[in-house]
């Protein structure tokens, strides 16, 4: 398969592109931000992405869905994040979507997320970063488990209709689908750096029944991992979004701004730091279509795949994070002003550069599996 | 058409299986064992040349060239599928070439019918080993300020001048070559010819590097006559071959950077215990290495179906060369006073340093990481002047 878009996959890619700019440009969360919204996100925008069977993309045709991949999902994010648009597509569209796949959760669950009113929120991470441990306890309980711990990062928690919940069973890990108003679950806001809304859980004694389980008791690692591949992948591919908005802006920025009576985009000093940056966006991006086409051909790909989410996952890290320094002070003065956007794609990007291991965690898994 | 590809694949595994010899699917020990061809051919290991004439009788030593030109015709989809059985089995190139990298597609674009049919099966079977005069000693990132002069003399041209770093002049059979034809002017007085490097008055000198190696050479051009048809492309046009040369260059250049298709020298001197800090390094230069393969997988797909910015081969060579000498700067740190001797039998004759020097030209040669930057920055990311 070449690494490029394919026609439907370009056509969509138009279609997210004209709807997101429309619908949610940085104007709509710079609104949202200065309403102190409590929400974090739009649920007529979240409507209105159902509307456009963007929330369908990875659910499977015959569960209703478009039966589409990983390319395609990482098309819309793409355009969510140059726009900086604040949405629940990335946790509930494509990682619960995935972790949910096969499973018998998914019939309960598919249908609120096709018809855009359902909003997943991923209660995986407990200490400060992304490390994998989970010391949350599911205990058996009569007819089903009763869960007890604390989850933190958990992207629009305090409004989710589903929390999707990693906690320690038995013998294993169990991945559980809770409801967001269950009983014993108490929901902290925190507003974090770029205005997202992200919330700090305590489960004291939740009860769930059986069939909140995701796929198996004990067998959590397997809808864990899709979870997280698909949150990487689909977070890298936001970056590239963020990213990619820094840069063309500050570009255009270079190509108008006049000093010394000439555009500064003229200064080689400038024009070098520019191209480079572009240089390591063009391998960011390159990363992520690889690690969407790995995902989508299959679990025979499963481990070239796994290598190819945590390059990608590492790699829009390094190059979005660039880019929005770049932009910061490559626009000067301004580019510290809360009235000019540049300074949003700095705090999205260092949020999602943080979200499901950082590029450090990330190199550190590529060495672990390398055997170093 | 994706069951045509499957039977093309299965064909391909089977033939690679049964020709390609157990040597050859093991990386090269030293630079000797790397096959080059041309009219005296120097093989390390008889294997090259088994290697290389049953690849080349196939046209796989160039798949996508038609098959007229001693091409093996494929589509782009079949090369694709070629190049990755061969990687599977980490086959070595059978035929590294400037004729098949360089000058092979700039022949295909403006060479005459005879032209190609004179060169290209030549290069293609490796009968033919090419050089490049380009730079020379008062044109380097000015490339285009060349003085190297072909003088009009009816029926042939007489050439008189100096280009240096010319790769292998020494070994080289024949060489391409930028002259002027008009000094008035600078870039449309810029020609390209083609020659017999044992023309009279052809001479070349070894440049002595800090690898201890001479890979590159200064040549002199002394009354050299060259028949007028050996001109490619039209008189005085030859800024226009040159430019489509160099991105073919750079990204052969590019490919510096993706290592070996063997182990890796760097994994293999982490898991033997490198510090915290050297693993560190290792594993985020692992990061943008493995991103550039798909870099580079990336790019060539988009070439293959015309969807490459055309000055997106000054980043591939850019980040390619950078990365390459990043791989050897830490080779070097983890492979500690090992890799410091430079005569021993144990390293090889110094192969590490040797190598790691000599990588420090690649973001010199074939126009330097800053003649890219300013590239990218005009051309695709349309800064001004």
């Amino acid at each position: 398969m070449p690494l490029y878009l394919n026609d439907d996959q370009t056509m969509l890619r138009d279609t997210a592109k004209d709807f997101i700019a429309s619908e949610a440009p940085i104007a709509h969360m710079r609104a949202l931000r200065d309403a102190d919204d409590t929400a974090g996100f739009s649920r007529t925008l979240w409507k209105q992405f159902a509307e456009m069977g963007f929330t369908g993309i990875l659910i499977p045709e015959a569960d209703g869905g478009l039966g589409l991949g990983h390319v395609e999902a990482g098309v819309v994010l793409e355009e969510i994040g140059r726009n900086l648009s604040p949405s629940p597509f990335l946790a509930t569209a494509v990682a619960a979507v995935e972790a949910l796949k096969g499973s018998a959760a998914a019939r309960a669950w598919y249908p609120g997320i096709l018809a855009g009113e359902t909003v997943a929120a991923l209660a995986i991470d407990e200490g400060a970063k992304h490390d994998g441990r989970i010391a949350m306890q599911a205990e058996r309980a009569g007819n089903g488990f009763r869960l007890t711990g604390a989850k933190q990062f958990v992207t629009n928690g305090h409004v989710a209709d589903l929390l999707l919940v990693a906690a320690r069973t038995g013998n294993g890990t169990t991945l559980f689908a809770v409801a967001g108003d269950a009983q014993g679950l108490t929901a902290t806001p925190q507003r974090l750096a770029d205005s997202s809304i992200a919330a700090r859980l305590q489960f004291d004694g939740v009860e769930v029944d059986a069939d909140a389980v995701i796929g198996e008791v004990d067998q959590g690692d397997g809808p864990l991992a899709r979870l997280l591949a698909a949150g990487r992948t689909g977070a890298s591919a936001e970056m590239i979004g963020v990213g990619g908005g820094a840069m063309d802006m500050t570009v255009s920025y270079l190509r108008e701004r006049k000093q010394f009576g000439v555009a500064i985009g003229s200064f080689q000093a400038l024009q070098h730091r520019a191209a480079h940056l572009y240089s390591e966006m063009e391998v960011a991006r390159a990363a992520v279509l690889k690690a969407q086409q790995l995902l989508d051909a299959g679990p025979e790909y499963a481990a070239a795949a796994a290598e190819a989410v945590a390059v990608a996952k590492a790699m829009t890290g390094l190059a979005t994070t660039l880019a929005v320094q770049e932009g910061v002070q490559m626009h000067g003065g301004i580019g510290m002003t809360d009235e000019f956007d540049i300074g949003f794609f700095m705090k999205r990007a260092r949020i999602l550069a943080e979200m499901f291991g950082d590029s450090n965690f990330h190199a550190n898994a590529l060495a672990e599996s390398a055997g170093y | 058409m994706s069951e045509d590809l499957d039977q093309f694949r299965a064909e391909t595994r089977a033939w690679l299986e049964a020709n390609c010899p157990a040597e050859m699917r093991t990386p090269p020990k030293s630079d000797r064992e790397t096959t080059w061809g041309g009219r005296n051919p120097e093989y390390a290991h008889p294997d090259q040349k088994v290697w290389l004439d049953r690849m080349a009788a196939r046209g796989w030593t160039v798949p996508d060239w038609p098959s007229e030109y001693g091409g093996g015709g494929l589509s782009a989809a079949e090369t694709k599928i070629l190049r990755e059985e061969l990687k599977r089995i980490k086959a070595r190139n059978p035929l590294n070439s400037f004729g098949i990298s360089m000058l092979g597609p700039a022949l295909l674009k403006y060479g005459t019918e005879a032209q190609k049919l004179e060169h290209l099966p030549k290069i293609a079977r490796g009968e033919i080993r090419w050089c490049q005069g380009y730079s020379e000693p008062n044109a380097g990132s000015d490339l285009a300020g060349l003085q190297t002069s072909a003088e009009d003399k009816g029926d042939r041209f007489l050439v008189n001048g100096q280009k240096v770093w010319t790769s292998y002049a020494d070994k080289a059979d024949w060489i391409f070559c930028l002259v002027r034809t008009d000094k008035r002017v600078k870039q449309a007085g810029i020609s390209f010819l083609l020659f017999d490097m044992a023309s009279p008055g052809v001479s070349t000198k070894p440049i002595l590097l800090i690898s201890g190696n001479s890979p590159f050479c200064e040549t002199f051009f002394d009354n050299v006559e060259v028949p007028k048809a050996n001109l490619l492309g039209e008189l005085n046009k030859g800024w226009d071959v040159a430019k489509y040369l160099l991105g073919h260059e750079r990204e052969m250049i590019s490919g510096f950077g993706l290592g070996g298709t063997g182990k890796d020298p760097l994994v293999e001197a982490a898991r033997k215990g490198a510090d915290p800090i050297l693993r560190a390094q290792i594993a985020l230069f692992q990061v943008r290495s493995k991103a550039f393969t798909a870099m580079s997988e990336k790019f060539i797909d988009e070439l293959k179906a015309g969807k490459a910015h055309p000055a997106q081969p000054s980043m591939m060579k850019y980040y390619g060369t950078e990365l390459n000498k990043a791989r050897h700067e830490l080779q070097m740190a983890a492979g500690g006073s090992d890799a410091l001797e430079w005569e021993s039998d144990a390293s090889h004759q110094g192969a590490a340093a040797r190598t790691w020097l000599r990588t420090k030209a690649n973001s010199i040669e074939g126009g330097t990481s800053e003649i890219q930057l300013n590239i990218i920055a005009k051309r695709i990311l349309d800064l001004p002047s």
